[in-house]
């Protein structure tokens, strides 16, 4: 591990030296430099093929049977790289064009053109890189996640070390590249590619255990999910190249069609652009719905829990997720030229933040409560995208992807230890077992973040999205739904902390009782595990020994609450373009400056009270006081319904035992209510009936068709022959006289021919 | 149809009197008719066989008069031929009967309706 980091930070300076060898960077087919320049820095390609390497190396170990961790730590050291040399294209952004965005020419990949000679029609989408802050700030948190989940998967896939391992590997670079061909590429073929990669990845990491049949049935349910939202990106995309005649960002963004558009669009002359400019912001947020889980096709993200965890934390929380998000920033110019996109993505993200909300309420499996948060907060981020604050909905995606890795990260490290127990009735008190203090803490600092609790990172960015829910007018219903669902995620949040963490100590083993061979596997951690387990070996009739995690674990756990904590101060660097994410956002295609953010006192000067206020006040100002009581009256109740009794419950609750607490008695006052809500409002039910029985129904009736009609019309060609063979074989008696006097009356037929046909013709 | 009532063509010296082509077919017709009828309705292998014998000798005389009515030898040699052939084939005949009759310890046709479809 030591020469191994050591080889990876020399691999910056390697290139180094590779990019002062000028690379041969051929023109692009037509002036794709109008916005962006090419700059040859060859260099930053590697960003996404050193996870094509790790592919490649996860592959080959695979091939060779690698049976050690081999495959896990190559896997870090590619991802590192990726985070390295993204670090340095940050650090470095200003001295490659100026600080403006550019673009990075790796090889053509598709470069058309067709029509008259003197005028071509042409189709380019290569295989090149739009590098602007937006695309630095998201790859820096991806690869950097990336390469912390990685190593923390090293230890949490230890149980299959071997083939299963160096495919779970493969799967995790892969997925890393797909999404740096998302974020990075510079047209839109290029992000459709990582698009469709990222959806493959997840497919294939959710069927990871293939053997499950609902891990299967929830990588189908995914895959058949995402495909309807990526007809509507494809669609998009191809309505895009129909409408402006490019795909490259660089060239659309700086047409002199979409200008006039965003001209038109910022005095409200909605009739001056045409229908299908501003139907495709729509499609392509069809696309964003069904990757980023919102509501209608948010189904697929809570069953997508069935994969290992820190696919979940990767993908299925921090990072593929948001690519709807991005995808709306990226083309946040499609957006504002259309009139109803942006208002959709509002109400489509409050209506999902909302939902998921209360779903995630009523669950018992805390993966899963975890899951239905995070459809809820990118429900947050559409709907800060929706009321025009760009930066807030990338800063929440930032502090999200930090804040909900590290709580998936802390759950798997909770199901890694109890042999896949993931109901928080049957789990208390894990935080005063022995070795499990970190994920405590790691739990607590997420829990906080995620509850919006004052002055974490959570606490900044989704202010950020509710102040300005009010400021940007006709949004303040979507505000104050906004204000009540984060005090629903403050008691769902600390419901799971509270009952699994904090209280008496209990533990019951999941039904993955794996402990037997699997602390075989574990050659350089047994000792500790013996030592710990023993501990609660009497609690648990001397079988079940809950093994707290290892160095692996633990030290990705506090990176990332380190990160998770850290991401706050964010907020006050750059303050003046509201914080650094801001300033990263206001340098990229997603920039826009809300004139109701900048203007909030013009505007309550002109207009008067009526838009821009949350009680009389600057909503950027009331709203730190507003969301940090509605996340500490979120906490309270949490305490009161399920705290345990003491200090660790507030001294509100009263909870005695794992399996009881005052929210079962509370549960019954609303009727079947919490019960509805457990089982996820029935939406699945209701696509069952609407689509998916009427499908069945329609396959039946085909099939009967194709059985009653198609068939049968083959059959009975079919049976011709045996049908004629039939009717003659009597024919065949068997007696020798029956033959002869049917050649005798042959000879009769013959000349009865020969005297009427020949004699008559004579 | 005059002239199927001479045996031989006008031009050609009358050798046989009286006796015209038609005499010698209707004497081959019948005797063919009395072979197929023998042949169909008789169930005795050896009984059918020799009714195959008459209708070969039907179809033999047949040849021969038409060979006479055209001055046309080709006609006899072929009833040569037929001869031939006939006598093996009644080697053949006789010897399958036989074997036949071993099996079954009968000669009707109807012991050997195996081939029935």
């Amino acid at each position: 591990m030591e020469t191994m980091l050591t080889s990876l930070i020399d691999i910056p300076s390697l290139l180094t030296l590779a990019s002062a060898v000028p690379a041969s960077v051929s023109e692009p087919a037509h002036g794709a430099a109008v916005g962006a320049a090419q700059v040859p820095q060859p260099w930053v390609a590697l960003i996404p093929m050193l996870p094509i390497f790790g592919v490649i190396i996860a592959g080959v170990c695979a091939i060779f049977d690698v049976r050690t961790k081999l495959p896990a730590f190559l896997t870090v050291g590619c991802l590192a790289g990726s985070f390295l040399l993204t670090l340095a294209v940050f650090l470095r952004y200003d001295s490659f064009n100026h600080g403006d965005p550019f673009v990075v020419h790796l090889f053509d990949w598709i470069n058309l053109s067709w029509g008259d000679p003197s005028h071509p029609t042409s189709f380019a989408a290569n295989f090149s890189f739009y590098i602007d802050k937006l695309t630095v700030l998201w790859m820096l948190f991806v690869t950097g996640l990336a390469a912390l989940i990685a190593l923390y998967a090293s230890e949490y896939m230890s149980h299959d070390v071997g083939r299963a391992y160096c495919r779970f590997f493969v799967g995790f670079n892969l997925f890393v590249f797909s999404m740096a061909c998302l974020v990075m590429g510079d047209n839109l073929v290029l992000l459709y590619l990582g698009w469709e990669g990222v959806g493959l990845c997840s497919y294939l990491l959710i069927g990871y255990f293939y053997k499950k049949p609902a891990a299967v049935a929830a990588a189908k349910k995914a895959f058949i999910v995402n495909r309807i939202g990526d007809l509507g990106l494809a669609l998009g995309i191809y309505l895009t190249f129909v409408h402006f005649g490019t795909v490259q960002y660089s060239e659309l963004f700086a047409s002199d069609q979409l200008q006039g558009y965003l001209t038109a669009a910022g005095e409200h002359r909605w009739s001056d652009i045409p229908m299908t400019a501003q139907g495709i912001a729509l499609l392509l947020l069809v696309g964003a719905i069904g990757k980023s889980a919102q509501f209608p096709l948010y189904v697929w993200l809570p069953d997508a829990m069935e994969g290992p965890t820190p696919v979940s934390a990767l993908i299925h929380a921090a990072t593929m997720v948001t690519a709807g998000v991005f995808l709306i920033a990226r083309a946040y110019p499609l957006f504002l030229i259309s009139e109803f996109a942006l208002p959709t993505v509002a109400w489509v993200g409050t209506i999902t933040a909302l939902l998921a909300a209360t779903i995630g309420m009523a669950q018992f499996d805390i993966k899963r409560i975890m899951a239905y948060s995070t459809v809820s907060q990118l429900g947050y981020m559409f709907a800060g995208l929706g009321v025009l604050t760009t930066t807030g909905a990338a800063f929440h995606v930032l502090t999200h992807a930090f804040f909900k890795a590290l709580l998936f990260l802390c759950c798997g490290a909770v199901m890694h230890g109890f042999a896949g127990q993931l109901d928080l009735r049957k789990l208390s008190g894990v935080a005063w077992m022995k070795g499990w203090g970190i994920v405590a803490i790691g739990m607590l600092v997420g829990c906080l973040n995620l509850s919006g609790f004052a002055f974490t990172a959570g606490f900044f960015s989704k202010d950020m999205i509710l102040a300005e829910a009010f400021v940007t007018p006709g949004y303040s219903i979507l505000g104050w739904i906004l204000i009540g669902t984060a005090g629903l995620t403050a008691y769902y949040t600390f419901r799971v902390f509270f009952r699994v963490f904090l209280g008496p100590q209990h533990a019951e083993p999941g039904d993955e009782h794996h402990d037997d061979h699997a602390e075989q596997d574990h050659t350089d951690e047994t000792d500790d595990h013996h030592t710990a387990a023993h501990g609660h070996a009497a609690e648990h009739g001397g079988r079940f020994h809950p093994h707290p995690p290892g160095w692996a674990i633990n030290t990705v756990l506090v990176i990332l609450a380190i990160g998770s904590i850290l991401a706050a101060g964010l907020y006050f660097i750059e303050k003046d373009s509201h914080g650094w994410v801001g300033a990263m956002i206001n340098d990229s295609s997603a920039s826009y400056h809300s004139p109701y953010a900048d203007h909030a006192d013009v505007a309550h000067a002109e207009e008067g009270a009526h838009t821009g206020l949350l009680f009389g006040q600057d909503p950027h100002q009331i709203m730190y006081y507003v969301s940090g009581v509605v996340g500490l009256i979120g906490i309270l109740l949490a305490a009161i319904l399920h705290g345990p009794r003491g200090w660790q419950g507030l001294f509100l609750g009263g909870r005695t035992e794992a399996g009881k607490c005052r929210m079962d008695s509370v549960a019954k006052l609303f009727g079947p209510i919490p019960r509805w809500a457990e089982d996820k409002w029935y939406v699945d039910e209701l696509y069952i009936a609407i689509f998916q029985t009427p499908l069945r129904v329609f396959a039946h009736l085909f099939h009967l068709f194709d059985k009653f009609v198609i068939d049968a019309i083959v059959d009975g060609v079919a049976k011709l022959p045996g049908a004629l063979a039939s009717a003659l074989r009597p024919s065949q008696s068997g007696q020798l006289q029956g033959y002869a006097a049917g050649m005798a009356g042959g000879m009769v037929v013959l000349l009865i021919i020969v005297l009427v046909v020949i004699g008559g013709a004579s | 149809m005059n002239s199927l009532f001479t045996l031989a063509q006008t031009d050609y010296p009358e050798a046989m009197g009286a006796l015209t082509l038609a005499h010698y077919l209707f004497l081959s017709a019948a005797m063919f008719a009395l072979g197929i009828v023998g042949f169909m309705t008789r169930r005795n292998l050896i009984i059918m066989f020799l009714c195959t014998e008459l209708m070969f000798q039907a179809s033999g005389i047949a040849l021969i008069a038409f060979s006479r009515f055209h001055l046309n030898h080709t006609g006899q040699t072929f009833v040569i031929f037929v001869l031939t052939v006939a006598a093996a084939e009644a080697a053949m005949g006789l010897a399958l009967v036989v074997l036949l009759f071993r099996k079954r310890e009968s000669l009707s046709t109807e012991e050997w309706a195996e081939m029935s479809g």
